[in-house]
């Protein structure tokens, strides 16, 4: 979960890490008190998740009052990655000397977390390494041994830092090091890292993402910062559609029957489970068949979870059919399911039979699941017909 | 042989009061698992079908003796400090259940383990499965369905999906290739074992002539396992599936699992595939095409 920039500056605040003054502004006549507030020259950026804002001209520096809300005005309506600003952030402008990088996150592979610090910030930090390794360090830390500052002093002086600048970079990056441990961060950047021509440093931008699992853990920073619950930051907002699948998931405790990605294709999918699912959509798409949407059904979860699925795939627009499957379940009862989905069609007032496309869903308790689909005229298949396969039966039905 | 556990292998399971839990505790004990004891604080006294229920970890290695493995199914989060309670009281093999743990604290159990000399296996996985000998786990769901989809035999399994471990090991089992050991690894960014950290144990195993990878998009496990391969000359056919080739077009949205987002290249599936294959890795593009592969594979010898 990415935070935006004027976040992130909070949460380097409230943790003294070196930062210009600045205030988050909503309308030209804010820019321009927070420019005389600030009483000097400022940059204004505009507040998106999404990277690009210098290139796509959301960056803007000021002299004056009015230049400041001239280019709030300006800047406010730019679209970036499909996203609208949320604010802009008027900053105090500072003489930049030299621009560092510094970067924590996970390494998968080493299973801990990854200090990248680098000497020649300010660009992009994959070029350096190919261009200049010896300017970019990597040191792997303990997420359980003591954190020591001594760890931050090797990553900078691996890169050619010494003298004063070593030692006055060793605490903030320090410090940024905790930050990512503290909050369960998957990434803790700072982007340029600044010394300013009176040899001080400076954060002049930061980047941090939040692990979606950890924000229970984190309700209180959260809060102070405003970042409410319904607030996802994926890659893109969600949809109403999602929202309601959020909200099917969330009717009890029991399974999963959610997880719903909207796509605008005419085939409604009822799939699961994690691995099955990409499975699925896959087979899906290789027949020619256009998804209506994504989703996951799995850890048994209760009829009427399932039903109230069926039921919200079934009411978007264009979607007549629906395909349920799954891979061969362990947990998963397969009659809990069929009741659910048939539910979901008589609810909708749709005749089960031609609605439900295929049943694919072999395993625990299917031959009490079969005999419902029987009932009920639904076609259905077992194990000897693959997932591939139940998925090309689904998309023929269409054409 | 088999890879990780035996017949005999002696394995407690902690937060065995919880629904979940219940549930795997029966259907491992009906498929012949030995299961010494269970943890759930403040119920000692309890039993869960014949299996007696301790306060701590430590009572039951002083009661039974040292036990070998723990299946951990406790909330997550009290899940780090079971797992830390299973390694420091002497458990070499950890199977983690639960899903939703933050990978700071995956991070910590997997360290603490290696510190350790231990095994952690997952978290948010569904176990571990030696046909006809035993199971550590919920993977292959109550013990007459395992039986339907598991066969004993010659392949290794290796899963990011739970799922799917059952559906791979079906198919196989259909097509008369039966199963050494069978692993679901886990969905999480971070896991305790990765597909090339158990290869060794596959490498150094008689049973085992051949390995069937389930891969999704999202980090760089693929990756470690072609350079594994490559490297060590393993003796080993392996064949690969690849789910989720939709998300290639899909940067920063999260699909499935918690592993399972692209974020740079390398993510992508299609560069996986590249990956895989340079390495001598066949990628199926269906399920039901694993076992011809692997049939070829082991005809040509490797």
């Amino acid at each position: 979960m990415r935070f935006y920039e004027y976040e992130s500056k909070a949460l380097f605040r409230k943790h003294r890490l070196p930062l210009g003054e600045s205030r988050v502004v909503r309308s030209a006549d804010e820019a321009r008190s927070a420019f005389e507030a600030i009483g000097g020259p400022v940059v204004l950026k505009s507040q998106v998740l999404s990277g690009g804002r210098m290139k796509a001209g959301a960056v803007k520096f000021a002299d004056d009052a009015d230049e400041a809300a001239a280019h709030f005005e300006s800047i406010l309506p730019i679209v970036i990655g499909g996203e609208s600003a949320r604010s802009v952030l008027v900053e105090k402008k500072s003489p930049v000397a030299q621009e560092y990088f510094v970067a924590i996150t996970w390494d998968g592979r080493a299973k801990r977390p990854v200090l990248v610090f680098s000497d020649m910030g300010g660009i992009d930090i994959e070029e350096v390494a190919e261009t200049h390794p010896d300017h970019v360090s990597k040191t792997h830390f303990s997420s359980i041994l003591p954190l020591s500052p001594y760890i931050a002093k090797e990553a900078i002086g691996a890169t050619g830092v010494s003298g004063t600048a070593l030692n006055k970079l060793t605490p903030v990056v320090f410090e940024l090091m905790k930050i990512f441990l503290d909050y369960d961060l998957t990434l803790a950047e700072i982007n340029p890292l600044a010394r300013l021509e009176d040899g001080s440093f400076i954060v002049l931008d930061g980047h941090i993402d939040m692990e979606a699992e950890a924000r229970g853990g984190h309700k209180a920073l959260l809060d102070e910062l405003g970042i409410g619950e319904e607030e996802t930051r994926q890659a893109r907002p969600p949809t109403d559609f999602e929202i309601a699948g959020a909200r099917v998931n969330a009717v009890d405790h029991r399974g999963v029957a959610g997880n719903v990605v909207e796509f605008d294709g005419n085939l409604g999918l009822v799939i699961g489970a994690g691995g099955g699912s990409l499975t699925l959509f896959d087979a899906v798409r290789k027949h020619g068949g256009k998804p209506a949407n994504y989703c996951e059904i799995g850890g048994n979860p209760s009829v009427n979870k399932a039903k109230e699925l069926t039921k919200l795939i079934l009411s978007k627009p264009g979607v007549e059919k629906i395909a349920v499957m799954m891979n061969v379940v362990s947990n998963t009862r397969v009659d809990i399911v069929a009741r659910g989905v048939v539910k979901g069609c008589i609810e909708s007032g749709k005749d089960p039979a031609k609605t439900i496309a295929i049943f694919r869903i072999p395993g625990a308790w299917e031959d009490e699941g079969f005999k419902i689909l029987r009932k009920y005229g639904v076609e259905y298949c077992d194990r000897s017909v693959s997932m591939y396969d139940a998925a090309g039966r689904a998309v023929a039905k269409l054409s | 042989m088999s890879i990780l556990i035996r017949k005999d292998t002696r394995f407690i399971v902690q937060g065995i009061t919880g629904r979940e839990a219940v549930n795997l505790t029966r259907e491992n004990l009906e498929y012949g698992a030995k299961i010494v004891g269970g943890v759930t604080p403040g119920r000692a006294g309890r039993d869960i079908y014949g299996v007696p229920v301790y306060d701590c970890v430590r009572d039951i290695v002083k009661e039974h003796g040292q036990v070998e493995g723990s299946v951990v199914s406790v909330p997550p989060k009290f899940t780090k400090d079971a797992v830390f309670e299973a390694l420091e009281n002497g458990i070499e093999l950890i199977v983690i259940v639960t899903e939703n743990i933050p990978r700071r604290e995956v991070a910590q159990m997997v360290e603490l383990a290696s510190l350790r000399g231990a095994r952690i296996i997952g978290p948010n996985c569904l176990g571990i499965i030696s046909p006809d000998e035993a199971k550590m786990g919920g993977v292959g769901g109550p013990a007459a369905n395992t039986r339907q989809a598991y066969k004993k035999g010659n392949i290794g399994v290796m899963s990011r999906s739970g799922g799917m471990t059952t559906e791979i090991a079906s198919t196989l089992t259909a097509a008369g290739l039966g199963q050494s050991t069978c692993v679901s690894i886990g969905g999480d960014a971070i896991i305790g074992t990765t597909y090339a950290e158990l290869m060794p144990l596959f490498e150094a195993d008689s049973e085992t002539q051949a390995i069937a990878i389930y891969s999704e998009p999202g980090g760089r496990m693929e990756a470690e396992l072609a350079e594994w391969i490559t490297e060590n000359d393993s003796r080993l056919p392996v064949v690969a599936f690849m789910a989720g080739r939709f998300m290639d077009e899909m940067k920063g949205m999260r699909f499935g699992h918690a592993g399972t987002i692209v974020e740079g290249k390398e993510d992508t599936t299609t560069e996986k595939i590249k990956r895989m294959e340079a390495a001598g890795i066949s990628v199926a593009e269906r399920i039901e095409e694993i076992p011809d592969l692997l049939k070829k594979r082991l005809e040509e010898g490797k």
